[in-house]
């Protein structure tokens, strides 16, 4: 499961992370990573069995967890079915089905956004 | 078996004995029949496509206002149109950009917008005259509004594509989408066995006067399109349709990246099966249809064709480029092209849509010419400081030698090389300075070690085009082998580009 993390320029001195892959030996990636002055945004990939447990221990030291279950929105009415998506999607997020329909398997998103570039109808979106 | 006539398909349209299939199906009929038994199956064959059309655009009629104006200049949603035609009348071309939006909008997102039904600012300013003494306007005008809105297209339909990579190690925004550094991806277009020209590659049953499904209504073509180029089976027909009656779901805006917009158009062409000939032919499949592959980092007009490839092989989700797997996508869409050809195939099937003649046919043997110039910027080697002239150091010199050698030659750009004479780096007066400020001593810790270059042959027009990119203002120009062969600065282009202007 994809989750985001926003701390503020307060709390994010501290190794939240760090800390919570010690204390729950959960297997997290970073999948994107933005830290300003007015504070961050990460986002995992944390292994579904630890997930639950992860997020609590986040939310408790204060970060703010959203849960991405899908992390790129394809918005189906705006869709052409062109395919420009599929090449330039680095997690190979994107497919045809049997009659060329453009199809998505989000669970491999890394929020890259080379897609929504790409998209010609501006008819992908990153969730946040 | 004898020849049909388009008058006997009439008639079967009419009566609804008519039998169309959808081309697709039509090669599997042609190879499972034979084409003389699909000739006698088959009356008709639809095809489609649907892919980026940037050469499309509507003539819009505004009606006259009170007082009347002669518009000079007119813009709809603030995309200018072209009104050099009579008072009111005015053609909106799909590429056009928004004067306040930019890339955000453009001519096609106006045209898609009337279609929907959306309502859609204009304005206009005029000189006055006596017959037309107004000299501005500003209205909302809808779709319903305007007497006529006609869809004119002057080049839809290639008959296929080339497919565009990238070798540079840098990301390039085209017309044919985002292209990743070193062949990570390639991207093509057209509808491959669906292709409407590939289907009557001859132009035998089309022509001027053809009705044709354009973006979900009866249309026609009206000519042979810009840059038509049939002896390379790159055929383009020019178009026209009421956009009044046209469907958004055949039509559509979109915005290739850092490129510009463009109009997605939907359009299909009945080919008649008049003899075993045209059935063969329409029996195409995307294994047959081949095309090129050509590298998009080289930005002439003649670019490199890497290899020759099928539709098929473009459609199985990869290809091989100079020994490595590359991801394809397609462009335009085959879901939608085959949505066409199904829907052209409804209209006929319930004896709404007569196939007509062609009053006259398509040529046959024009070839596409390049641009004449006649004011043509030089090449590189005609500018560049070469031979003796070029100053260059060794990167193991210190930064006091390579200052000396500055001022004795008053350069401030100075190529670094190896020992084996091999272009290593750039040095320039404000990396001296730099340097410096901050007490470096070796020439290696201060050049720059990513050099952009050039080459003898480029023309001038690439190198301002780099030298703008990358904040640079000289460039080392190189041969084949690695050698610095000279140095090209913009003072140098500069002076080139003033003399010119002043003659």
């Amino acid at each position: 499961m994809k989750v985001l993390l926003r701390y503020s320029s307060v709390t994010s001195k501290e190794p939240h992370i760090a800390k919570v892959i010690l204390e729950t030996n959960a297997m997290i990636n970073i999948v994107r990573a933005n830290v300003s002055p007015m504070g961050g945004e990460t986002v995992l990939d944390v292994s579904d069995d630890k997930c639950e447990k992860v997020v609590a221990l986040f939310r408790s030291r204060g970060v703010e967890v959203v849960l991405l279950p899908a992390p790129i929105l394809l918005d189906e009415k705006r869709c052409g079915q062109c395919g420009a998506c599929v090449a330039i999607c680095p997690a190979e997020v994107f497919s045809f089905d049997h009659d060329w329909r453009v199809r998505l398997d989000g669970a491999q998103c890394i929020q890259c956004g080379a897609c929504i570039a790409a998209c010609p109808f501006a008819a992908l979106s990153i969730m946040e | 078996m004898g020849e049909k006539t388009f008058t006997e398909i009439n008639e079967r349209i009419r009566d609804g004995s008519v039998s169309v299939v959808t081309a697709d199906r039509m090669t599997e009929l042609v190879k499972e029949l034979g084409p003389e038994e699909a000739a006698r199956e088959v009356d008709v064959v639809t095809t489609g496509t649907f892919g980026a059309m940037c050469s499309s655009g509507v003539f819009l009629n505004f009606g006259h206002a009170d007082p009347p104006i002669k518009m000079q200049k007119v813009w709809l949603n603030d995309v200018e149109a072209y009104t050099g035609v009579a008072a009111v009348d005015a053609y909106l071309g799909a590429t056009q950009l928004s004067e306040s939006r930019g890339m955000e909008y453009g001519g096609a997102h106006v045209i898609e917008d009337l279609a929907s039904g959306k309502p859609v600012e204009l304005r206009a300013t005029a000189y006055g005259t006596d017959c037309y003494p107004r000299k501005e306007i500003e209205t909302t005008i809808t779709l319903e509004d305007l007497n006529q809105a006609t869809m004119l297209n002057p080049r839809n339909a290639y008959q296929r594509y080339r497919v565009a990579t990238n070798s540079t190690d840098r990301t390039l925004y085209t017309y044919m989408g985002t292209l990743l550094p070193n062949y990570r991806n390639a991207t093509f277009s057209g509808a491959g066995s669906l292709s409407p020209l590939f289907n009557d590659p001859d132009y035998e049953t089309i022509g001027i006067g053809s009705r044709i499904f354009l973006c979900g209504a009866p249309g026609y073509i009206i000519g042979e399109g810009t840059q038509h180029e049939p002896v390379n089976h790159f055929g383009t027909i020019m178009v026209q349709g009421n956009l009044k009656k046209m469907s958004t779901e055949f039509l559509r805006a979109a915005i290739f990246h850092k490129y510009g917009t463009t109009l997605y158009v939907g359009l299909g062409i009945p080919i008649p099966v008049l003899n075993e000939g045209i059935a063969r032919k329409t029996g195409i499949s995307d294994a047959e249809i081949i095309t090129e592959v050509l590298d998009y980092g080289v930005a002439r007009r003649s670019r490199p064709v890497l290899r020759k490839v099928s539709y098929e092989e473009l459609k199985s989700g990869s290809i091989e480029i100079n020994g490595k797997e590359v991801r394809t996508s397609p462009l335009s869409s085959y879901f939608m092209a085959k949505k066409v050809a199904e829907e052209l195939k409804a209209w006929i099937d319930k004896g709404g849509f007569m196939l007509t003649p062609p009053a006259e046919r398509l040529p046959g043997a024009t070839v596409f010419k390049p641009m004449k110039q006649t004011n043509e910027l030089p090449l590189v080697k005609d500018v560049m400081i070469s031979g003796d002239r070029v100053v260059t150091i060794n990167e193991a010199a210190s930064i006091e030698e390579a200052a000396q050698v500055m001022i004795e030659g008053q350069f401030t750009h100075l190529p670094v090389l190896s020992d084996e004479e091999k272009l290593v780096g750039i040095v320039t007066a404000w990396d001296i300075s730099k340097a410096v400020a901050n007490s470096y001593s070796r020439l290696k810790e201060i050049m720059t070690r990513n050099v952009i270059t050039t080459d003898p042959d480029e023309p001038l027009a690439i190198v301002i085009r780099k030298m703008e990119r990358y904040n640079i203002s000289a460039l080392p120009v190189i041969d084949r082998s690695g050698k610095v062969r000279g140095l090209v600065t913009s003072e140098l282009i500069n002076k080139l580009l003033g003399v010119r202007r002043r003659q």
